[in-house]
């Protein structure tokens, strides 16, 4: 396009300025976003007197690690490498069974033929809406019956099953690959699993990856289950150890706990900012469009 | 159909028995092995189904007509007592009703509203929206877990950063967790806070709007908020819809933040006890667990009966485009 005096130079100008509105909106409006979160980090590392005297700053006056040290000694003898120990041993294995679950069945929906498959699938996609309160009092009796109250088995032996909204995004990615490509594979002389493993896999990695960090995340933030089902200090997740911790009856040193709650909330951050990409491109191009 | 597997050829080349049954059975045992390649994928989801959904959806029907305490093991059948009892006789049944419906009826439409508001504002290829996204994105990731609220209940104490904040404009310091009328809003303003994975749904619906579309209304002299009425909303009408119900469920189902902010009390006067709070109080705090299935039952039933009015509106106000099969 050739500029075409006055007209065209008003028009990039009245651009500019709404370019430098349009940034300057999302930062601020973004900064108050944020705020929470940064206020937290800043008030873990100020001195205890600090914190409600200086209360809206986000930069200390002093930087102290000492609000660390205390904190991660935890309570009742046990310190918090404790707790993050067992809320990766729930996150991470959760998360593996997972999702090799819901890769399972999505292909078995997806591709397989087999009796009884409406309806199957039916009850699968009815599930998305069923809220966990009708299945947690009967599954509590369930383990308790079997003793297996503080244990990590009923955290872990239901996710077994996978989880319907994951199976349910890997079919989409799934429902996207031409069927040539299993055809052909399966004249090379795979069979079925192999065709999953060799040829279906790779293919839907982001679907997969969507799936884990969801997964980890729901996983490591989950606060129902770990609360009811482990009542021994010893095997709390960093949530439960939380929750005790920041006991509003007993609390007095706040630094610890805003130390503590920075801490809990790093692993979440490292997974979404190293895989945010895959996570938004999943999303957007799973085909979620009802 | 042409393609025969070659084992099956050695197989009929092998056995020189009469042709058909031989076809049949073999049909049949192919039909076998299919069916059971099947269930082996879908084995993992279909024993967690039938362990940790079905099997316990039908033992919580049973309790919800009992009267059970699971530390001294006394079952006593009870009928409709269960729930004569939620509608009649307890008053904190029916404040935990209000509370919930308070917060989901103004909680989801709000966040929805926030979620499509900032799809609509990062849906260009501006310079750094892409960091933009992502920044907008990160409260959603952790805001269901304790330690933001646990900084969510600090952000509005006594002595916070919201009272701080506003002391500048000359508003007095009010403790916003202690009066019910405004505790269940900071609730609403955390849940709104965790506007994520709408906003992500939205925009991957508002990247499949042709832009033609609105070329054309743009010709046609329609400006930007008719363009919106107009073209945006009717084309994310499934995904506000898909949304909708997710967000439903959601807001009567909310857990973790109401324990947290109100110490698992529900308190200030009963403001915050949430529905799923008080199942939990009657389940694991009184041991009541006939009595909590029950109540698990009638929040099932509230949310079928909401979903089937949303899905029965939909035909009205849900567009479909037709021949959008064909893209993929």
């Amino acid at each position: 396009m050739i500029a075409v005096g006055r007209p065209s130079t008003s028009k990039t100008a009245k651009e500019a300025i709404r370019t430098v509105f349009y940034h300057g909106f999302v930062w601020v409006f973004g900064f108050f976003m944020l705020y929470p979160i940064l206020w937290v980090i800043a008030s873990s590392f100020k001195p205890a007197d600090q914190i409600f005297t200086n209360v809206t700053s986000l930069l200390p006056r002093t930087w102290t690690l000492d609000n660390y040290v205390q904190g991660w000694a935890g309570f009742g003898g046990i310190p918090f490498t404790t707790f993050f120990k067992n809320s990766l041993i729930y996150a991470g294995f959760g998360t593996l069974l997972t999702v090799t679950a819901s890769a399972l069945t999505a292909y078995g929906f997806a591709r397989l033929r087999f009796v009884g498959q409406k309806l199957w699938f039916t009850l699968m996609i009815m599930t998305l809406m069923l809220p966990i309160q009708v299945q947690v009092i009967p599954e509590y009796i369930m383990f308790a019956k079997l003793g297996w109250l503080n244990t990590f088995w009923p955290l872990l032996l239901p996710r077994v099953g996978g989880q319907a909204f994951f199976i349910f995004m890997i079919m989409q990615f799934i429902r996207g690959i031409p069927r040539e490509l299993d055809d052909a594979a399966s004249i090379d002389g795979c069979n079925e699993f192999g065709i999953f493993w060799r040829v279906i896999l790779p293919l839907v990695t982001p679907a997969l990856v969507t799936a884990a960090i969801f997964s980890f995340y729901f996983t490591w933030n989950d606060f129902l289950h770990p609360l009811i089902y482990l009542n021994d200090p010893h095997l709390y997740t960093v949530s439960v150890a939380l929750r005790t911790f920041a006991d509003p009856s007993t609390v007095t040193n706040w630094g610890a706990i805003f130390a503590m709650s920075t801490l809990a909330l790093i692993p979440v951050f490292v997974v979404f900012i190293f895989f945010q990409r895959y996570l938004i491109e999943g999303i957007s191009t799973s085909g979620l469009k009802g | 159909m042409s393609s025969v597997a070659p084992e099956r050829v050695s197989r009929s080349v092998a056995l020189p028995a009469s042709a058909r049954p031989e076809a049949v059975s073999s049909a049949r045992r192919r039909a076998w092995r299919r069916n059971l390649t099947g269930y082996l994928f879908i084995a993992p989801w279909l024993f967690g189904f039938l362990a940790f959904t079905a099997i316990p959806m039908l033992g919580s029907a049973f309790l919800a007509f009992t009267d059970y305490n699971v530390l001294s093991q006394n079952l006593k059948w009870v009928g409709l007592d269960n729930f004569q009892r939620m509608l009649f006789n307890d008053p904190r049944y029916w404040r935990s009703v209000q509370a919930t419906f308070s917060f989901a009826l103004v909680a989801v439409p709000l966040r929805l509203c926030f979620a499509l508001a900032l799809a609509m504002l990062f849906n260009n290829s501006r310079k750094l929206v892409y960091g933009y996204r992502a920044a907008y994105y990160a409260p959603s990731i952790v805001g269901a877990s304790v330690a933001v609220a646990v900084v969510w209940r600090e952000l509005f104490g006594k002595n916070s950063p919201v009272n701080a904040f506003l002391a500048q404009f000359g508003i007095p310091t009010y403790a916003w967790l202690g009066d019910p009328a405004t505790a269940l809003w900071t609730v609403i303003l955390l849940a709104m806070w965790e506007f994520g994975s709408p906003m992500l749904i939205f925009l991957a619906g508002l990247r499949q709007i042709p832009g033609q579309l609105y070329e054309a209304a743009a010709i046609d002299g329609a400006g930007p908020w008719k363009r919106f009425i107009r073209i945006t909303i009717p084309m994310l009408t499934p995904l506000i819809f898909f949304n909708l119900i997710l967000q439903m469920i959601f807001g009567f189902t909310v857990f973790t933040s109401a324990f947290i902010i109100s110490g698992g009390t529900g308190a200030p006067l009963d403001s915050l006890l949430l529905y799923s709070l008080y199942l939990y109080q009657k389940g694991f705090k009184d041991f009541q667990m006939g009595y909590a299935a029950a109540m698990a039952w009638a929040l099932l039933f509230v949310i079928g009966a909401f979903t089937a009015l949303i899905f029965r509106s939909s035909a009205s106000w849900v567009h479909y485009e037709s021949g959008s099969e064909d893209d993929r």
